[in-house]
């Protein structure tokens, strides 16, 4: 890990590069490509919105019948995150659930799955809208409404004055044509992109989102993390758009 | 049945006398295909049974008229009213469409008129109700108009299996099909279940030529503004035309172009699916009113109201298909027996072989067309879906229904059940909840677990797929002026200017997803991308110009300049010809380019520019992009493709196809569709349409997520089935390999006089992921330099979100 620098492209132990590191509120962080957030100083694995069993909440519903391999998935992605970094402590910043029915039924693979990767290491599950009261006494690891980290809060949506880390808006960028998940460094509030499988985006453009990161940076989950402002420039390279996928 | 006297005298009182294929359609006794040019009293054929046998009253509904357009439906009531009042019928005329108001809708379904005009959507939704088989129990005819365009897509498969409930719920009903001129009459008539055809007199041929224009027609482009004082000339001449033009885009240029030219200001309009209704009304009704004396149009306009007083089309850019350039022809001048004048513009140089082949086909009266596949699946499982709305059904019977409709006669036991699996459970490997149950069986019936789902199901309806549209309208207040894709409206940063409604427009913002314009008419504007299926140059229509560019005794067809420049190309390197597949290597530069001359059509040589670009990446040739036509691929990389034939071996190709291609953008676009149609995504929600970015973002991560935990699943399958048309066309890959036994591979130490047009188009395609992202890098650092984000300045504030240099990250 290139952990000590500032601003600098983080490569993991197969030199595949993995993320943008920066300081903010005197931490360390590195955005990682994955849509999580790492701070390699205490080895903490943040990551928000998971949803889980989103796809059985619509079918219980009775909504749209979803493949059921979402729960599978997420958890397949974080991981390769956990596999990577080894965390001490990881973090959902709320809505780690689709609803609370979701968190006390989990289906028996994803239960499994969750519990081996929540093996040796704590958990942190902050709740979130979606999830405000659940807790399985199957799940591995403790619940809180909100965590600190420095002088930074963690909790699910982003509150007046900061400085926190949040998520709850699941924001992305368009960027060369594409929507990309991303996560929004603002002066006071930092907020993640959804890590869950099934989630859509709201861009950060809406007046929503946009008034809490004004002129800071967004950082793009691509094959790397790519930063980019957060102001559109007065002027962009002009050219044509992409036709084609 | 013969015409009563009461109707003969009518038809004298207006000065007619009945065409010999109207009489033909009242002696039929059983189902009946009519194919009759336009203004040949086509609707009129397909009601006067109806209104002869109503003379007599009827209770309930007697006839069911579909049409594909809304409009028509409209038009038609208004054209029925005359002889029914005239001749004091006993009948009630009505029309159904997604515009009647709710009341009138309620009203219909308790008391339906003797006739009533509708739209195959509207049908599908009548048929969910309970009711359905109270409204329909007495029908006796069923009149289907431009059954021609409906067989085309999607649409026409929803209504034959509509038809196949209504044959049920009403036995012995009779079907009568009207189409335009089409290459397969017989094949037609087999979509319809069968049926029994009608020829009308064709009518005398068309007056159709090239359009005499100052200029020669340039080197490559799509947007024939060379033509701009030529077509301009020949608006003036002609009453009123209808200039029609392949794409969206091209619309609005051209349009912006004949307005620069427009010294005299005649009136003339523009027509394309991405305008509100409300400007696409305007536009018709000021040309039903003779208004306009142009119109610039899509194919928007290949259907629709008859309007008598157009007398000249013009076809800017190569018609790409015959029996659409016959069709358009036919918008031109509506009496009966009077022949329509269409002149053709071709873009470039490649076009005018094109519009020349095409002319000599027209001239042959040689239709083109592709044979229809079977019912697809994902229409069927929204049907079965549907169905089970209107009430409980048995699973055998609804399966013998479904096999009288003629797209789905040859459907299987086993893809049926699939269907309904898929439609009960989501057909998913793992069987994890119970909860997965959208229908459930109850005493040997299916239904609804949720009766509450017919609602959702009910919004849903329809087979037509759009991009996702964002609105465009006015900041300062004032009407919509649009829509553009999407894709293109993320693109935009406050500042841009584009086209769109016909005018230069600034974008100033994104409002509860409208985008907020303002005028702009002095900056050079960007031009909205449709990246919807392009169409394709037609199977046999490139085996036309295929045919004519090989054979030189045939150039006298062809202007001097054209001839001129294929002299050139057989001198210095070969003609493409029938039999052989002509591929060019040469330097350009500096960097290699391979040109295979496929005549395969666009969608089919895009999906071969991503297929043989993998395979050049995996034999280390550095290929950088490609570009696709109607005509060729060009690919160009670092180093040079000396022995091709590997790379175009048929099983290579075809496992590329499903391994990697299966991952590309194209092959999600196709499953979103499929996704949409058999019900797995909602696009309307109640409460309101689902955003865009949701719906596009979760269906390829369904797609991805499907491909990595359940590839045998139904939706995958069909989803691999529509990859052989369409946007991906392996099906044209596979049909040029089979036409093509010789591969004529020349090195060149130069560009080809045939390949130098390819250099000039646009539409380059970076090839594979990797192109997309070093432009999304650029793009990204491009933005960070030009807000003043330097990278790498030190003493950076701990408070302050600055970011520094990034470390050697290439």
């Amino acid at each position: 890990m290139t952990g000590d620098a500032q601003g600098t492209v983080g490569e993991d132990a197969q030199g595949a590069m993995t993320g943008f590191v920066f300081d903010w509120h005197g931490l360390t962080f590195e955005a990682r490509c994955s849509g999580a957030l790492w701070w390699p100083q205490g080895r903490w694995l943040i990551v928000a919105d998971l949803h889980l069993g989103k796809s059985e909440r619509m079918a219980r519903r009775g909504g749209a019948l979803l493949p059921p391999y979402d729960g599978l998935e997420t958890l397949r992605r974080l991981g390769d995150e956990i596999a990577a970094l080894d965390p001490a402590l990881v973090v959902s910043l709320g809505d780690g659930f689709d609803d609370d029915a979701a968190a006390g039924a989990l289906d028996a693979d994803v239960a499994a799955a969750l519990a081996a990767l929540a093996d040796g290491r704590d958990w942190l599950w902050v709740s979130g809208n979606h999830d405000p009261a659940h807790h399985g006494t199957a799940l591995p690891g403790r619940r809180a409404d909100e965590a600190r980290l420095g002088g930074v809060t963690l909790r699910h949506v982003a509150e007046a004055g900061g400085p926190d880390i949040s998520g709850h808006y699941h924001p992305v960028v368009p960027l060369a044509g594409a929507r990309r998940r991303a996560l929004l460094v603002g002066r006071d509030h930092l907020i993640l992109p959804a890590f869950g499988s099934y989630t859509g985006g709201l861009s950060v453009h809406d007046p929503a989102l946009l008034h809490l990161v004004e002129g800071g940076f967004a950082v793009a989950c691509l094959h790397r993390a790519l930063p980019i402002p957060l102001q559109p420039p007065r002027r962009r390279r002009a050219g044509p758009p992409l036709s084609f996928g | 049945m013969s015409l009563p006297p009461a109707f003969a005298e009518w038809f004298a009182r207006q000065g007619w006398s009945p065409h010999p294929h109207q009489l033909a359609l009242l002696d039929t006794a059983g189902d009946s295909l009519l194919i009759a040019p336009t203004g040949g009293g086509k609707t009129l054929a397909g009601f006067l049974p109806s209104l002869v046998e109503l003379s007599g009253g009827w209770q309930g509904l007697h006839t069911l008229y579909v049409s594909p357009l809304k409009a028509l439906t409209a038009d038609i009531g208004r054209n029925l009213a005359r002889p029914v009042a005239d001749l004091g019928l006993p009948i009630r005329v009505e029309d159904r469409t997604g515009d009647t108001k709710s009341s009138a809708r309620q009203r219909q379904r308790t008391d339906p008129p003797q006739i009533l005009l509708t739209t195959p959507e509207s049908l599908a939704l009548m048929l969910s109700y309970p009711e359905a088989p109270r409204i329909f129990g007495n029908l006796r005819r069923v009149v289907l108009d431009e059954l021609h365009a409906l067989a085309e897509s999607k649409r026409g498969d929803q209504l034959m299996l509509g038809l196949a409930r209504l044959r049920s719920l009403s036995p012995g009903l009779i079907a009568t099909g009207l189409s335009a001129t089409v290459e397969d009459p017989a094949a037609l008539a087999d979509f319809m279940g069968g049926a029994a055809v009608i020829h009308a007199d064709p009518g005398p041929d068309p007056d159709i030529a090239m359009l005499r224009t100052a200029r020669p027609a340039p080197w490559s482009g799509g947007g024939g503004h060379y033509a701009v004082p030529d077509v301009l000339e020949a608006v003036r001449r002609a009453n009123t035309t209808i200039i029609f033009i392949n794409t969206r885009a091209q619309a609005e240029l051209f349009f912006q172009a004949i307005w620069a030219a427009n010294e005299d200001n005649l009136p003339i309009g523009l027509h394309h699916g991405s305008l509100s209704r409300e400007a696409r009304g305007r536009v018709e009704a000021a040309m039903a009113a003779g208004q306009l004396r142009a119109v610039v149009a899509t194919g928007s306009l290949d259907l629709g109201i008859d309007w008598g007083n157009v007398d000249l089309v013009i076809q800017v850019g190569a018609p790409k298909n015959v029996k659409r350039l016959v069709q358009r022809i036919g918008r031109a001048n509506h009496r009966y027996n009077a022949p329509s004048t269409a002149r053709i513009v071709p873009a470039n140089r490649f076009e005018v072989i094109e519009c020349v082949a095409a002319l000599e086909a027209v001239r042959a009266h040689d239709l083109d067309g592709e044979p229809r596949g079977p019912g697809p699946l994902d229409v069927l499982c929204q049907h079965i879906l549907l169905t089970a709305s209107a009430g409980p059904f048995d699973a055998d019977v609804l399966f013998a229904e479904v096999r009288t409709a003629g797209p789905y006669a040859g459907l299987t036991r086993a893809d049926f059940d699939d269907c309904l699996n898929f439609c009960a459970t989501g057909g998913y490997a793992l069987r994890a909840y119970d909860r997965w149950q959208r229908l459930v069986q109850r005493n040997g019936l299916w239904q609804l677990r949720d009766p509450r789902a017919t609602r959702d199901l009910r919004m849903n309806i329809g087979t037509i797929v759009e991009a996702e549209m964002m609105k465009v309208r006015w900041k300062r207040g004032g009407g919509l002026l649009g829509a553009v894709e999407e894709a293109f409206a993320a693109t935009l940063i406050p500042g841009d200017t584009f086209l769109t409604g016909g005018q230069t427009v600034r974008y100033e913002g994104l409002r509860e997803l409208v985008i907020e314009v303002s005028p702009n008419p002095h900056k050079e504007p960007k031009i909205a991308v449709f990246s919807g299926l392009k169409l394709a140059t037609s199977t046999e229509l490139s085996h036309r110009v295929l045919a004519l560019i090989g054979d030189p005794a045939r150039w006298d067809a062809l202007p001097p300049d054209t001839q001129g420049w294929l002299a050139l190309q057989a001198e210095v390197s070969a003609l493409p010809q029938p039999g052989t597949l002509l591929a060019e290597t040469f330097p350009y530069m500096g960097r290699w380019h391979l040109a295979i001359y496929g005549f395969a059509g666009r969608n089919a040589l895009q999906t071969l520019g991503l297929l043989l670009t993998r395979t050049m990446e995996e034999a280390g040739l550095g290929p950088l992009g490609f570009l696709s036509t109607d005509y060729a691929l060009l690919v160009w990389s670092l180093d040079p493709v000396t022995d091709l034939a590997p790379l175009m071996d048929r099983e290579g190709l075809r496992a590329g196809l499903g391994e990697w291609l299966a991952g590309n953008a194209v092959m999600k676009r196709t499953f979103r569709n499929v996704a949409i149609i058999s019900g797995l995504i909602q696009r309307n929600m109640p409460g309101g349409r689902r955003t865009g970015k949701q719906a596009t973002f979760s269906s390829d991560i369904l797609y991805d997520t499907l491909r990595r935990y359940d590839p045998d699943h139904l939706l995958l399958r069909i989803t691999a089935i529509e990859a052989g048309r369409g946007l991906v066309d392996f099906g044209r890959i596979e049909e040029m390999l089979d036409r093509s036994p010789r591969l004529d591979h020349r090195m060149l130490d130069r560009v080809s006089p045939l390949a130098a047009p390819l250099m000039l188009e646009m539409g380059r395609v970076r090839i594979e992921g990797q192109g997309r992202m070093r432009l999304a890098e650029a793009e990204a650092e491009a933005m960070m330099r030009e807000a003043g984000l330097t990278l790498g300045e030190p003493g950076m504030a701990d408070e302050a979100p600055v970011p520094v240099r990034t470390r050697k990250a290439r």
